[in-house]
């Protein structure tokens, strides 16, 4: 039970980074200099064709290591980080690639005028994007988002590889002591799904409310 | 001439693409490379290559057999899905389910650890002609990976399936063809096509999940990588060739896949 309060607590971190990364990288790539873009494109490239376990293990090993030699070089302590922090780092770094995307999409999907009209009323870019482009965004981000999010539920199962105490790899050390691996797999396998469907359930509510006042898909087609 | 203002285009493309930040970006890239080059040690790879080389083979083996059979599995499913009676419909809806809202690596450490637990309890087993398949990791790899294909590849067959129209299955109707005969020509053709993009997507994110069936013993290309660090206590330099490998492998796939996209009649529907 504690893999999976671990589980989620690293879902969640990771989802919240992921999305700041990518609200961040949506609006390098739409707005930002020609280097930025050019550079947040070699990102998300690379980070969606190359399987997220490599990514987690290079993250994981040459991160926590990268930091401690510069630590070491300005002359502070080597830090021990704590495998959470670093998973939610690892692992938010790979959804920051996806969710750019996501995000991108959803701010072109705006209506050109509304964002011209903030801008004529004189809205700083920070209170544009805060009233104006992150809720007109959200009914077409949040479907992708969902999917991001269910993702990120299982990519966390990915960590049990690197050695992180989460569901899974709580699973697999007590099926190991009791030898009863079925029951103990079919049993963490359940509770996934558990998550997964009630947040399916959870999203798909945050969805309708978000859509509110919008012409349905049906009718829009 | 035409081969004259062909050239003349490309090169003005070329121009436009090679601005003089991408030319800067490049140079900084390739000075990256060349420092990781000189300064990282590579020496392990004469000792590896042959070893790297069986990993990659087997990887894109996984890869090719699974997609293969993930689909033949996710046809029946989506078509269930999509036509069936609710009898069909329905254990193939919770199959999806099941499938898509589990993690893979619990998925296969399931199968391997849990599944792969009970048989040696059953003498006949271990006495049948398949004992010595059940008792290797990567029998196991694959099913894991082909069970994992067809759920999430039978949810897009399934709206592929819905999505064709129904004037076109009408008319097939009207021709007087048997049912198996509308299934083959006219409805899985067509689904095929609709579905094609998305197929490309899932095989890349099935190249992004044969990695795990190194967790299972079964020694693929990131296995090697493994091994290779365990060996010579490196942590950087198999890990960021891995990763080039892998990014590699995702070009050539999603280039030969759009190049077949490319050859589909466009207008479906």
């Amino acid at each position: 039970m504690l893999g999976l309060l671990h589980s989620l607590e690293i879902a969640v971190g990771a989802t919240i980074v992921g999305l700041a990364i990518g609200v961040c990288g949506a609006y390098g790539k739409l707005y930002g200099g020609p280097v930025v873009r050019d550079l947040l494109a070699v990102y998300t490239t690379v980070v969606r064709a190359v399987p997220e376990l490599v990514l987690i293990l290079l993250l994981y090993y040459a991160g926590t290591d990268l930091i401690n030699q510069v630590l070491s070089a300005i002359g502070y302590q080597r830090v021990d980080i704590s495998g959470l922090v670093a998973g939610i780092a690892v692992l938010g770094f790979c959804q920051g690639a996806y969710s750019t995307e996501v995000m991108r999409g959803a701010i072109l999907a705006i209506p050109q005028g509304q964002i011209e009209a903030a801008r004529a009323f004189g809205m700083s870019p920070g209170l544009l994007l805060r009233r104006i482009t992150l809720p007109a965004m959200l009914p077409f981000a949040i479907p992708g988002l969902a999917n991001l999010w269910l993702i990120a539920t299982k990519d966390t199962a990915l960590l049990a590889v690197v050695g992180f105490f989460e569901l899974t790899l709580a699973t697999r050390q007590a099926a190991g002591v009791t030898k009863a691996y079925l029951i103990f797999y079919l049993a963490a396998g359940v509770l996934y799904l558990a998550v997964t469907l009630f947040s399916n359930f959870l999203l798909g509510r945050a969805e309708k409310w978000a859509r509110r006042g919008m012409p349905s898909i049906k009718e829009a087609r | 001439m035409a081969g004259e203002a062909a050239i003349i285009n490309t090169a003005a493309r070329a121009s436009l693409w090679l601005q003089p930040h991408r030319i800067v970006l490049i140079l900084i890239a390739l000075g990256l490379v060349l420092s990781a080059a000189f300064f990282m040690r590579w020496d392990w790879l004469p000792q590896y290559w042959e070893m790297g080389l069986m990993g990659i083979w087997r990887a894109l083996w996984i890869l090719a057999v699974t997609c293969a059979l993930g689909f033949l599995i996710a046809v029946p499913v989506g078509l269930a899905q999509a036509a069936g009676s609710i009898w069909v419909a329905a254990p193939a809806k919770v199959f999806c389910t099941i499938i898509r809202g589990t993690p893979l690596l619990l998925q296969l450490w399931l199968l391997y650890y849990g599944l792969g637990s009970l048989f040696p309890q059953y003498p006949w087993i271990r006495d049948s002609w398949m004992w010595p398949y059940l008792r290797q990791a990567w029998p196991y790899g694959v099913l894991a990976l082909t069970l994992s294909f067809a759920g999430y590849e039978g949810e897009v067959m399934r709206g592929a399936f819905a999505g064709v129209p129904k004037g076109q299955l009408e008319a097939a109707r009207a021709f007087g063809m048997s049912r198996w005969k509308i299934f083959r020509r006219i409805w899985l053709p067509q689904a095929f096509y609709r579905a094609l993009p998305t197929l490309t997507g899932e095989a890349v994110l099935q190249l992004k999940s044969t990695p795990l069936v190194a967790t299972i013993s079964v020694i693929d290309i990131f296995a090697v990588a493994g091994k290779v660090r365990q060996d010579t206590y490196l942590t950087y330099e198999p890990l960021l060739l891995l990763a080039l490998i892998y990014m590699a492998i995702t070009g050539i796939l999603v280039l030969a896949l759009s190049r077949i996209e490319a050859r589909i009649p466009v207008k479906v529907g």
